[in-house]
């Protein structure tokens, strides 16, 4: 063998003549090999076979002219980009591919943006510089980010839009979750404009907890929200039975009353359960509360909790106080004052009494407190960090309590802790950390949310989103959200409002709920009487709806006094109430406007002005318009809804001066017969 | 000696090409599959296909198959497997059917808008595949844009289906809508047609005036937004709106 090597070694380096060729022949070779990897490089490749492939289409000679060999770059100084995508990307820009679903030649989708202007890496991330799959698109020891899985590309679109975008609603609902599951009580997340984001939950004050529910509840609700309520925001502690019972101690014995919470009334519950019903019906109270039917199925809204099981959770005698005023126990709490006699307070109580589950704490029994135990529940409660989310009294919110988020979205795939057989990405890890936080180790703090996939995808493309990109980006370059209205009505009619909470489900001037009709301009669009009536007496405007307008038993002094406040207050500049008449236009007049109703703008495809041959329930009733809406409103609306309420489903239809007048005449001259026959009587 | 010295320079020439041309490939390690014992002549769909979900997203529903004998009974234990284009995810890609013969499955579409058809497969006593095609629907960008604009302004009248939610007002209309999935009637009206009738209403095209103009209120960006939707979702497919994406 030996013999050999050397008799190898003889024939090629035997003499330095000899030694010179061979050592020049290698270098030679070596130097053949960068033009030969060029010839052979992936980019070539694929534009050899969209040339290939475009070469037996109908609009070849397009494609054949837009086409341009070599290596293809998309250089933005200002934005950082430098990318090569499009070499081998090459239909990239060809809408009439748009049937090739082979990659990398498929053109890309429609967007807003144009990829001249943007790049690739904007929103795809990857390495833009790389010319080679492998490069490009996963992640290197050179280079960390690898291509945005696409299931949460919109993270990118959040980069820039800070306010909710049409057409990205993964990323509008992750921005929503991470307030409305109180994500940001525990985790800071400050905006790039400097703002933090606030929570939208509102978890109750402990502070006085033993005047509602009892320990055993409190036990149960700890062990699993779940099995209380399936809608619980709550997160799931996989507290042990011991940490639990000590927590439910510390919490009973450190409850003070609340003086008037649980204030006893003469009547007792009433069991009248058809009563009962009727006036939770009445009351519109699924417009904010779910209650799940014997088929399961949750049946209401989630503004308030859900009141499956509310019976085996609630003292009796501080349920009839909080039916009669809610603010006494908690302030600030969506619930609205209604206004309930003794009478009615005891039938709606003794109905929601009856909502209790048997079962619920059949199995809870826990003997008294001990002293230990109930220091050791004080110490779980900071432990846990209770207190950022619930007012405890005696217990300081910790700050900064789990890690800030701002900056989420550009962690360092080498600052994280991954799970054996996940995959090694940053979408990955924030994906997985929602999913099953405790899974990372031992003694992690953070809680077990039931989030369906789709909401952990959504969570994790908003976070996403929070990165030191979207942190450094000039303001030029950014659509900034609208800053949240803290509108306040002032005065009697002010804490009138408070008090019913009509910001709960309304919006006037930028603050309120979005589940009924903004009111801003309310005061130029209805006649005082009418407002009078509905507010002591809500009738629905539009049947097809679950969700209305409550009755909140007003006096005639509190439905004048906010009806006068909204006339006045809530004007649209550009609508003049007292500009039009509500009466003595033309029969002629009156006559071309219902042509044009039923004619020209078909509006019974969505309204009804008359009950027996309209059906359309899309828009609002109409039949008593005239006795409803003023004159100047109609006209304004019908020339420019949007104008009036962006967003209206009502089509702007363009209409002429002439023919808008006419309308208003005729809907005008719908006036409530009820009302026509008493002021006939009057007179 | 020259001719050795020569051809071992071309070896070595040959070599370093090879070494340069090499590249990493990734091996996939075929998950193990669980063994069936009976077999079934047919699979037929329960629930979850024609659904329409944002590209990269996980359908609404679960994708549930059953799977029948000759004489249309169905059969439990029989393996049932769940392929399509890369990039679709199943969970599980594969199962046995349980009491009732019937499998469930979590399909996540590919990030690439357009349809995606489904194998399911399983195989029969003489081993031979019997397969089952279903069709879903992936969103792009745009198409989002313009369910959210059908959601917000058209689907009251032009869907049939009421939920408890939303009542549809399709039923109170003396002239019937068209449901935007009516593929047989859609296919055949041009882009221009489309643009025309929602700008300027029912009339504009003869047809009724219920049907109201929408040019005032939506952009022209709105409408296009809306067609590619109606493109979409079209049944029968529509043969422009993008192609389908086939197991390889």
């Amino acid at each position: 063998m030996k013999e050999k090597l050397k008799s190898m070694w003889q024939t090629l380096f035997g003499d330095s003549v000899r030694a010179f060729g061979v050592v020049s022949l290698v270098f030679l070779a070596s130097m053949a090999i960068a033009p030969a990897k060029n010839h052979f490089s992936e980019w070539r490749h694929y534009q050899h076979g969209y040339l290939k492939m475009i070469r037996n289409r109908s609009d070849a000679v397009t494609l054949q002219r837009h086409f341009q060999g070599g290596i293809q770059q998309i250089w933005l100084p200002d934005l950082g980009v430098t990318d090569r995508c499009t070499s081998c990307h090459v239909g990239l820009k060809e809408a009439s591919l748009s049937d090739v679903s082979t990659q990398p030649f498929r053109p890309h989708p429609v967007i807003p943006h144009k990829v001249e202007q943007f790049g690739c890496t904007i929103c795809h991330r990857g390495q833009g510089a790389a010319t080679t799959v492998a490069e490009a698109h996963n992640s290197t020891l050179a280079w960390e980010q690898p291509i945005l899985p696409a299931k949460y590309i919109e993270s990118s679109c959040g980069e820039c839009h800070r306010e909710p975008l049409a057409g990205t609603l993964q990323l509008n609902q992750g921005r929503h979750l991470l307030s409305r599951y109180g994500c940001v009580h525990c985790h800071t997340v400050k905006m790039p404009d400097g703002r933090v984001l606030k929570a939208t939950d509102d978890p109750p004050s402990l502070s006085h907890i033993a005047d509602k529910t009892s320990r055993e509840w409190i036990y149960a609700w700890l062990k699993d929200p779940e099995a209380y309520a399936a809608t619980a925001t709550m997160p799931n502690f996989k507290l042990s039975d011991n940490d639990a019972r000590d927590i439910s101690a510390f919490l009973i014995a450190n409850s003070t009353p609340q003086p008037g919470s649980t204030a006893a009334i003469s009547s007792k519950a009433s069991p009248d359960p058809a009563a009962g019903a009727s006036l939770y019906g009445e009351s519109f109270c699924a417009s904010c509360h779910a209650v799940q039917n014997a088929a399961g199925n949750l049946v209401g809204g989630d503004i308030g909790p859900e009141l499956t099981r509310v019976g085996s959770k609630v003292k009796p005698e501080w349920l009839q106080a909080w039916l009669r005023n809610p603010r006494i126990y908690d302030v600030g709490t969506a619930m609205p004052h209604y206004r309930f006699n003794d009478a009615q307070v005891a039938t709606l109580a003794g109905f929601l009494e009856a909502k209790a589950d048997p079962d619920f704490l059949a199995n809870v029994h826990l003997d008294a407190a001990t002293p230990e135990q109930i220091a050791h529940g004080k110490r779980l409660v900071s432990d846990y960090g209770c207190a950022s989310c619930h007012e405890i009294a005696g217990v300081k919110k910790p700050e900064n309590f789990a890690p800030e988020l701002s900056r989420i979205g550009s962690k360092p795939v080498t600052q994280l802790v991954f799970l054996p057989g996940m995959q090694r990405t940053l979408p990955d890890y924030i994906a997985t950390k929602i999913k099953q936080p405790r899974a990372f180790g031992q003694g992690l703090k953070m809680p077990q949310y039931t989030f369906t996939p789709t909401q952990i995808d959504s969570l994790a493309t908003a976070l996403l989103a929070f990165n030191d990109r979207a942190a450094t980006l000039p303001p030029s370059r950014t659509l900034a959200a609208k800053p949240e209205s803290d509108y306040q009505p002032a005065g009697k009619a002010g804490k009138l409002m408070t008090d019913l909470a009509c910001f709960s489900c309304h919006r006037i001037n930028g603050h309120g709920g979005d589940m009924a009709p903004d009111l801003t301009w309310e005061g130029s669009s209805v006649q005082r009487q009418w407002l009078v009536d509905f507010l002591k007496n809500p009738n629905t405007l539009r049947p097809a709806l679950i969700r209305r307008m409550p009755k909140f038993n007003l006096s005639d002094g509190e439905a004048s006094e906010l009806t006068d406040y909204i006339i006045t207050v809530y004007q649209n500049p550009a609508v003049d109430r007292d500009s039009m008449p509500l009466g003595g236009y033309s029969q002629g007049q009156i006559e071309l406007g219902r042509q044009l109703y039923y004619g020209k703008y078909s509006c019974q495809g969505c309204h009804i002005v008359d009950t027996k041959t309209d059906k359309g329930y899309i828009g609002p009733t109409l039949t008593s318009v005239g006795s409803r809406l003023t004159a100047a409103w109609i006209f304004q609306w019908m020339k420019n809804p949007q104008a009036l309420r962006p967003g209206t489903v009502e089509p702007n239809r363009d209409m002429s001066d002439e023919d808008v007048r006419a309308l208003t005449a005729f809907l005008i001259s719908q006036k409530d017969p009820a009302k026509s026959e008493i002021a006939k009587a009057r007179k | 000696m020259i001719r050795h010295s020569l051809e071992i320079a071309t070896l070595l020439i040959a070599a370093l090409v090879v070494l340069a041309s090499c590249s990493r490939k990734t091996v996939s390690i075929p998950l193990p599959t669980p063994t069936p014992t009976p077999f079934g002549a047919a699979i037929v769909e329960s629930s979850g296909g024609k659904q329409i979900a944002q590209a990269g997203t996980p359908l609404p529903q679960a994708l549930v198959v059953q799977v029948n004998d000759e004489q249309g009974t169905a059969v439990p234990g029989a393996l049932v497997e769940f392929s399509a284009a890369p990039g679709v995810a199943f969970d599980p890609p594969s199962g046995l059917t349980d009491s009732g013969g019937q499998v469930t499955t979590n399909v996540t579409l590919a990030g690439m808008a357009g349809r995606y058809q489904l194998t399911v497969s399983t195989t029969d006593k003489a081993k031979k595949k019997v397969a089952l095609k279903i069709e879903e629907t992936a969103l792009g960008h745009q198409q989002t844009l313009g369910r959210q604009l059908n959601d917000q302004y058209c689907d009251r009248c032009h869907n049939p289906e009421s939920t408890v939610e939303r009542v549809s007002n399709y039923d109170n209309l003396e002239i019937k809508p068209h449901p935007f999935t009516e593929g047989d009637l859609l296919n055949k009206m041009s882009d221009a047609d489309l643009t025309a009738i929602i700008s300027h209403g029912g009339p504009a095209l003869n047809k009724s005036a219920l049907m109201p103009a929408w040019g005032d209120t939506l952009s022209k960006s709105d409408i296009q937004a809306l067609i590619s939707y109606i493109r979409a979702i079209s049944d029968p497919r529509n043969p422009n709106a993008g192609p389908v994406y086939a197991k390889n």
